[in-house]
This record gives C-alpha cells, sequence and structure tokens, in this order.
C-alpha cells in the first residue's frame, strides 16, 4: 500500500490525541505497529511547552505525522493551517478538514474541494477527511487527490460504519485510490468490516485512546485490520436468502419409519 | 507598540515578527506562525514588520486525530 508513492506496511493510522500520558500514547503507537500517526497545532503561549515535549516523543517514536487541519471551518483557515504544518511537521503531507456542522463534525464538502484544489495546486499530498458521496470524491480526486478518507461514522461516536452501502460503491468506483475509513469506529470488528470491504487502511483515534486500556485496544486494532485484509483477498462468499446445508446430503442414512 | 498574540493583548518595543517572538520567550522553539490570517514562513519573519493591532498565532505541534 501507498500513500503519495510513500509505500506502508502496517494499515492502521492511529490519532495521538485523548490519551491517558504520554507513556500509554508512546505504548499505544508501539502496539499498533501504525507507521503513521496524525497530528494537530496549537496555540502555544507563554512559559507552556506542552507542544515542544509532545513532539519530542513524537519524534522518538520513528513514525511519519500526518498533520491534521481539525477545527477549521473556512477554507482559508484550513489552507493557513496547512501552510503551517508543512512548515512545522515538514511533511507535505495534510489531512484535510473543513467542518461545517458542529454537532455531527460533518464535512463542509463544498469547502473541503475548494480547499484541496488550492493545497493541491500548492504541492501538498492531500488526504481528504470526507463523506462516502460519490460525487464529492470524484470532485476530490479531480482535484488532484490520490487518496480519499471517507468517515465511517461521526468522529469519536464509535458507531462503526454508518453505510455500508456507500463505502462499497466508493470502493467500487475507486478502484485504483488508496481508500481509508476514517473517524468514528469503536472496536475492532468495525475496522475488520471495512477492511473486508476492502478498504487499504483505517485511521483511528479516539477507540483506542478512551478504551480502559488503549495498549491492548491498539493491538486489538492491528489484528483485526490484518484479518480484514487478509479475508478480502481470501474473496468472502456473497451472502444469501436461503440456508444451504453445509454437510453433504448425498448418502445419508435412511433412518425414517 | 500593542499586538494581540494568541487572542492575548501584548505591548512591545521591536517592530518585526521575530523580534516579537523572542521578546516573548519563543526562541528557539519548535512553532509556526501566523500575522492576521496569514501565514509567515520562519524565514519570513526577520523581514515582517509589525504594526499596532496586528493579530500573530503562533502554534506548536499537538495531539490530534
Amino acid at each position: 500500500m501507498a500513500f503519495y508513492g510513500v509505500e506502508l506496511a502496517s494499515r492502521l493510522l492511529l490519532g495521538t490525541a485523548r490519551y491517558p500520558s504520554p507513556k500509554i500514547l508512546a505504548d499505544a503507537i508501539q502496539a499498533s505497529g501504525a507507521e503513521v500517526v496524525t497530528v494537530s497545532l496549537r496555540r502555544e503561549s507563554g512559559p507552556e511547552r506542552s507542544g515542544q515535549s509532545f513532539w519530542a516523543l513524537v519524534r522518538s517514536m520513528g513514525v511519519r505525522v500526518l498533520p491534521n487541519t481539525a477545527g477549521c471551518h473556512t477554507v482559508k483557515e484550513a489552507v493557513t493551517t496547512a501552510h503551517m504544518a508543512r512548515e512545522l511537521f515538514d511533511t507535505p503531507w495534510i489531512k484535510l478538514e473543513v467542518i461545517r456542522d458542529d454537532e455531527t463534525l460533518q464535512p463542509d464538502v463544498f469547502g473541503l474541494v475548494e480547499a484541496a484544489r488550492i493545497l493541491g495546486e500548492d504541492g501538498f499530498e492531500v488526504f481528504p477527511y470526507t463523506t462516502e458521496d460519490l460525487s464529492v470524491a470524484d470532485r476530490l480526486v479531480e482535484a488532484g487527490c490520490r487518496v480519499l478518507m471517507p468517515w465511517g461514522a461521526p468522529i469519536g461516536s464509535a458507531r462503526g460504519l454508518n453505510n455500508v452501502y456507500g463505502l462499497k460503491a466508493l470502493r467500487a468506483h475507486f478502484p485504483d485510490i488508496p481508500l481509508v475509513v476514517d473517524a468514528g469506529l469503536g472496536v475492532p470488528s468495525h475496522a475488520a468490516a471495512a477492511m473486508e470491504l476492502g478498504y487499504d487502511a483505517v485511521l483511528l483515534n479516539t477507540a483506542v485512546a478512551e478504551a480502559g486500556d488503549p495498549v491492548a485496544m491498539a493491538k486489538a486494532f492491528a489484528i483485526a485490520i490484518e484479518a480484514g485484509r487478509m479475508a478480502f483477498k481470501a474473496q468472502p462468499m456473497e451472502p444469501r436468502d436461503m440456508a444451504v446445508p453445509s454437510t453433504p446430503t448425498i448418502g445419508r442414512a435412511a433412518l425414517g419409519d | 507598540m500593542r499586538i494581540y498574540v494568541n487572542g492575548d493583548q501584548r505591548e512591545i518595543q521591536v517592530g518585526t515578527l521575530a523580534g516579537a517572538l523572542e521578546t516573548l520567550g519563543y526562541g528557539g522553539r519548535k512553532i509556526a506562525t501566523a500575522v492576521n490570517g496569514r501565514f509567515v514562513a520562519a524565514a519570513a519573519r526577520p523581514t515582517t514588520t509589525l504594526s499596532e493591532g496586528d493579530k500573530i498565532e503562533v502554534v506548536a505541534p499537538m495531539q490530534g486525530g
């Protein structure tokens, strides 16, 4: 699997927020096997240096970072944030979020497409956080995106895949674009389900960070993602409405009256 | 000169962004900056002149999903 030419072995991208402690974050990253972690930018004021120590920790992990534009509500905010992230993290990668609705954190897909085009023309490699809408996905690809990241469910909701039909259609329409289910997963079976649909990877944060044991949960997700991918490649059978006996009926002993 | 840094009002004497950041204790830190909503690259900070009322944003790496 490759994102913008970068080959990756792990199909789990892990967020770095909401962990009980920096130590647990570090252990969870390690347990997950993730090679890419998401990071963000926030104001740093006064004598506090929380951002500096966080950065030192991420660097010590030897993972690639995918900065986000979380919290941006306008194209201008998202583009400016992307520029700051590119300089700060020294990467052209940007997880582009332009949010419209604060209740659902649903992407503003119109702003998303516009920001993706602006950033793409400026040399960014955009990972758009989007919905499963096919037309929007098409516009994002037109704008230069070579990865698409549809939501499974609203961020932090732990609901799993809300629209399996839509996600399947997206996979079918874009067989050659890496697709990542980003957000809304709660348990490893959700991640396995995404991988069984043929998705290339999943991005998650809260499901690991807010588990009772984030390190164990990181490992559980890693195993589920691997199992789901293996199952997809093994070509699952199609569901059907009627029962079909798995045990052969020919040669059955006649024991009735 | 009165400016705003991350929303807080500050009084500074120096006229460039680089000077202001040094005065405010950001020297040597891993940060990125914007002035009045526009990104200012690190290389441009010494030549970016501040004006009364400018709004400066100073951001650092932070946890994110």
